[in-house]
């Protein structure tokens, strides 16, 4: 085997991707041979390495030195320089913000945004390349499910050491792991068919955990949903996954090929008798299609219709058998707790919340990417101290979790350690991990009329309090948006809301008021505001926005009223100040766009 | 979207080719064949539908039944350039819909639907992933990232020649 004295990792996921990461791979490979190094250094595709905001990355080993937005034509330079000299690039180095830059020199692993996470789930994503079964294998990998099969280990100790370790479903519900396997391992080795599946049908908007996963360490699923049909005596596995997500479906594809070569995947596994294969069905962009039952209806070929629990799919899932269905992130969880033992990842997190969580940070946050963090950890040491606080010096004002089920947390609940109930206290939820940060400029009942917007899409239509009820709470919020809402319209929210938590079939329906709920929580005031003072405070809500132009600051250069398109802006060049016709005004903003001197405002 | 200038016999001889592997398996095998029906045909048309549901023995309504549920499935062709726009919740707080609304005044046209001349369509979709280069949108499968409205005629006078 060949043996290189440097390896540059480059984040091949799929938000580096976006920007280029390719083309920076094939730069290297060009560049490397042209400096005679290709005997010394090799270069290696990898998964995320969670500094999203500051793709497209390259980190180099053996000294960790990382670097930020890399383009094709920084190559070169880092060829030549670092690998070929020795020095570093260090205009490449400092992490780059749009606006005002929190300027924080240092090497990768020291960085804030790395100290105070814990990469548990995501230990492999940035490390090794998905794409080569044998470095996950030498980061220990098959070695939970090779302990399992060659010492035959009882399947019921296995679930056992599961729930001892106190893992609970990170696809949002939180239920314990552990306890899901064991309502399906009944009737072993009565030749029951029973399935094995897993959820990555990820489609909260701005999470993207369990594509990172997927897309950095595939083979931890593989062996995870090998371990569970293990317990339970299944045979056939399925990954539901999003079609959106092309480049975690090749690789798990790949990954799934290189498993059945190595046998681990397939008939008699490690020789041990216990056989176990996986095939990848796609989904098509239902959202509702996340839920545990109607999940399994599209695995089917039907339409994604949740149906009623009981029966759960642990006694009658998919194609009417015995089913486990656990997410991306809780099966990557599962070799660890097998390799190290269910009291060291119960030593991790708080009471009732065991082991870390990963989330995507997005939104108004300066280090937008993938983080992991130990159960407990303040929003307030993710959002200011990973995160880097909010870019260009504004306030924040809450993080939204859990997406279009879940919540927004205000400033005052920022040092809430987070954990499942925590969350669900602060009258939000843990859901599958999307975490966004809004500042001062977001409005909070533009917020919720988004995420009802969203729901009103993607609800199923099949049972009508969220058939009905979240298009009148739409309706109303647009009303409340456009200044023509009432107070009795915030009531008749607040009424719907309940109806629908309490009469809807799955959880689509019954959290999808929880984003009105939260913020007539948190931020009464606003929804008031809209209301009685027919005022958006964040200028956000175009019915209560007016444009006007301040005549201290026109120059009267005409610009804005060439391009205004309804021609409601009028005055003389050079001669009298500009100003809006707000009757004839439509609010599309090209006059602010245009305008050099900012004359134009909102208020 | 769609593989381009294909023939209709070409795309149907693939379709067939499809069709063959799947034959007799009946509903489980519908929503595969289905993305494979649409990646040559870059929408589902009734004929399409009609041969599908004959080669899988499940009916037409089932079929159109699981086409008009799931969002990825369209029963309109798309653009030649199909422009998305992300208005996953990281964009969207980030000013997305602004570039949506700069997008339906330039192209003249509403989100769903396609140019006159069938060279763009404007569609919205709930995050590409790519929420570190947010507001995103996605030309065909180019992606732009970190937009202002601004910059939208620029990109779309790009795609425009060629």
């Amino acid at each position: 085997m060949d043996l290189f004295r440097a390896h540059v990792l480059v984040c091949c996921g799929t938000g580096c991707t976006s920007s280029n990461s390719a083309k920076i791979i094939e730069q290297f490979e060009q560049q490397i041979p042209a400096q005679g190094l290709e005997k010394e250094v090799k270069v290696v595709q990898t998964g995320c390495f969670g500094l999203c905001a500051q793709g497209p990355i390259v980190v180099i080993y053996p000294e960790g030195v990382m670097y930020y937005r890399v383009t094709p034509e920084d190559v070169a330079e880092i060829v030549s320089e670092h690998l070929l000299k020795g020095r570093y690039v260090e205009r490449l180095m400092a992490p780059k913000h749009d606006g005002a830059a929190p300027s924080e020199n240092t090497s990768a692993n020291d960085s804030n945004f790395f100290k105070k996470q814990m990469r548990v789930a995501l230990r492999n994503c940035g490390n090794i390349n998905p794409e080569k079964i044998e470095e996950y294998i030498a980061h220990d990998g098959y070695q939970a499910l090779g302990k399992i099969l060659t010492e035959k280990r009882d399947p019921d100790a296995v679930i056992q050491e599961i729930i001892d370790s106190g893992l609970r479903g990170r696809g949002g519900g939180g239920f314990p792991t552990g306890l899901k396997w064991k309502f399906a391992s009944g009737n072993r080795g009565q030749g029951i068919t029973k399935y094995v599946c897993c959820n990555a049908d990820e489609g909260d908007p701005g999470a993207f955990m369990d594509r990172s996963i997927l897309e950095g360490d595939p083979h931890s699923v593989i062996e995870a949903m090998a371990i569970a049909a293990y317990c339970i005596d299944a045979h056939q596995g399925y990954v539901y996954i999003r079609a959106e997500y092309p480049i975690a479906v090749k690789r798990l594809q790949i990954a799934i090929d290189q498993a059945r070569e190595y046998g681990l995947l397939g008939e008699n596994i490690f020789d041990s008798g216990f056989s176990f294969d996986l095939d990848i069905r796609l989904g098509a962009g239902a959202f509702v299609c996340g839920e545990e039952t109607a999940l399994m209806r599209s695995i089917e070929g039907k339409r994604g219709n949740p149906t009623p629990r009981p029966p759960f799919p642990a006694i009658k899932g998919l194609f009417g058998k015995p089913t486990i269905l656990n997410n991306v992130e809780t099966y990557a969880n599962i070799p660890v707790i097998i390799n190290k033992g269910a009291e060291w990842f119960a030593s991790v997190g708080t009471e009732k919340s065991k082991g870390t969580k990963v989330f995507a940070l997005g939104g108004k946050v300066n280090n937008v990417g993938l983080v992991e963090i130990p159960m407990g950890t303040t929003v307030r040491e993710i959002v200011f101290d990973i995160g880097g606080g909010i870019p260009n010096g504004k306030a924040f004002k809450a993080v939204q979790t859990g997406g279009p089920s879940g919540g927004c947390i205000p400033a005052s609940l920022l040092d809430t350690p987070i954990d499942y109930d925590n969350l669900v206290a602060a009258g939000s939820m843990m859901g599958s991990g999307g975490m966004i940060v809004m500042d001062e400029d977001t409005c909070m009942v533009d917020i919720a009329k988004f995420f009802l917007e969203f729901t009103v899409d993607e609800s199923c239509g099949k049972c009508s309090p969220c058939r009905i009820g979240t298009k009148r709470m739409f309706e109303l919020l647009t009303k409340i948006t456009d200044g023509t809402g009432t107070l009795e319209d915030i009531d008749s929210l607040e009424e719907i809301a309940l109806s629908l938590k309490n009469g809807s079939l799955c959880a689509l329906g019954q959290t999808a008021a929880n984003p009105i709920l939260s913020t007539l929580k948190h931020f009464r005031e606003e929804y008031v505001e809209h209301v009685v003072d027919k005022k958006c405070r964040c200028h956000v809500c175009k019915g209560l926005t007016e444009y006007y132009i301040d005549p201290e600051i026109c120059k009267k250069c005409s610009l804005c009223a060439k391009k205004c398109p309804v021609n409601a802006i009028t005055g003389e060049v050079g001669k009298v100040a500009y100003s809006i016709d707000t009757t004839k005004c439509i609010k599309c903003g090209a006059c602010i766009e245009n305008c050099k001197f900012k004359a134009v405002q909102k208020r | 979207m769609g593989k381009q200038k294909m023939t209709p016999e070409e795309m149907s001889a693939m379709l067939d080719e499809v069709l063959s592997k799947y034959k007799g398996q009946g509903q489980k095998a519908l929503m595969a064949t289905l993305q494979q029906a649409q990646e040559i045909y870059g929408y589902l048309p009734l004929p399409v539908q009609r041969k599908v549901a004959d080669a899988l023995d499940v009916s037409v309504a089932e079929v159109y039944g699981v086409i008009s549920f799931y969002s990825f499935f369209s029963l309109k062709p798309k653009g030649e350039n199909a422009i998305s726009v992300c208005l996953g919740t990281a964009c969207y707080v980030k000013g997305s819909q602004a570039l949506l609304d700069k997008l339906e005044e330039q192209l003249g046209i509403k989100c769903g639907d396609v140019t006159k001349d069938g060279k763009f369509s404007i569609s919205a979709c709930r995050c590409v992933g790519a929420c570190g280069l947010a507001p995103v949108i996605m030309v065909g499968d180019d992606v732009y990232g970190r937009l202002t409205p601004d910059e939208i005629p620029g990109i779309i006078a790009k795609y425009k020649e060629a």
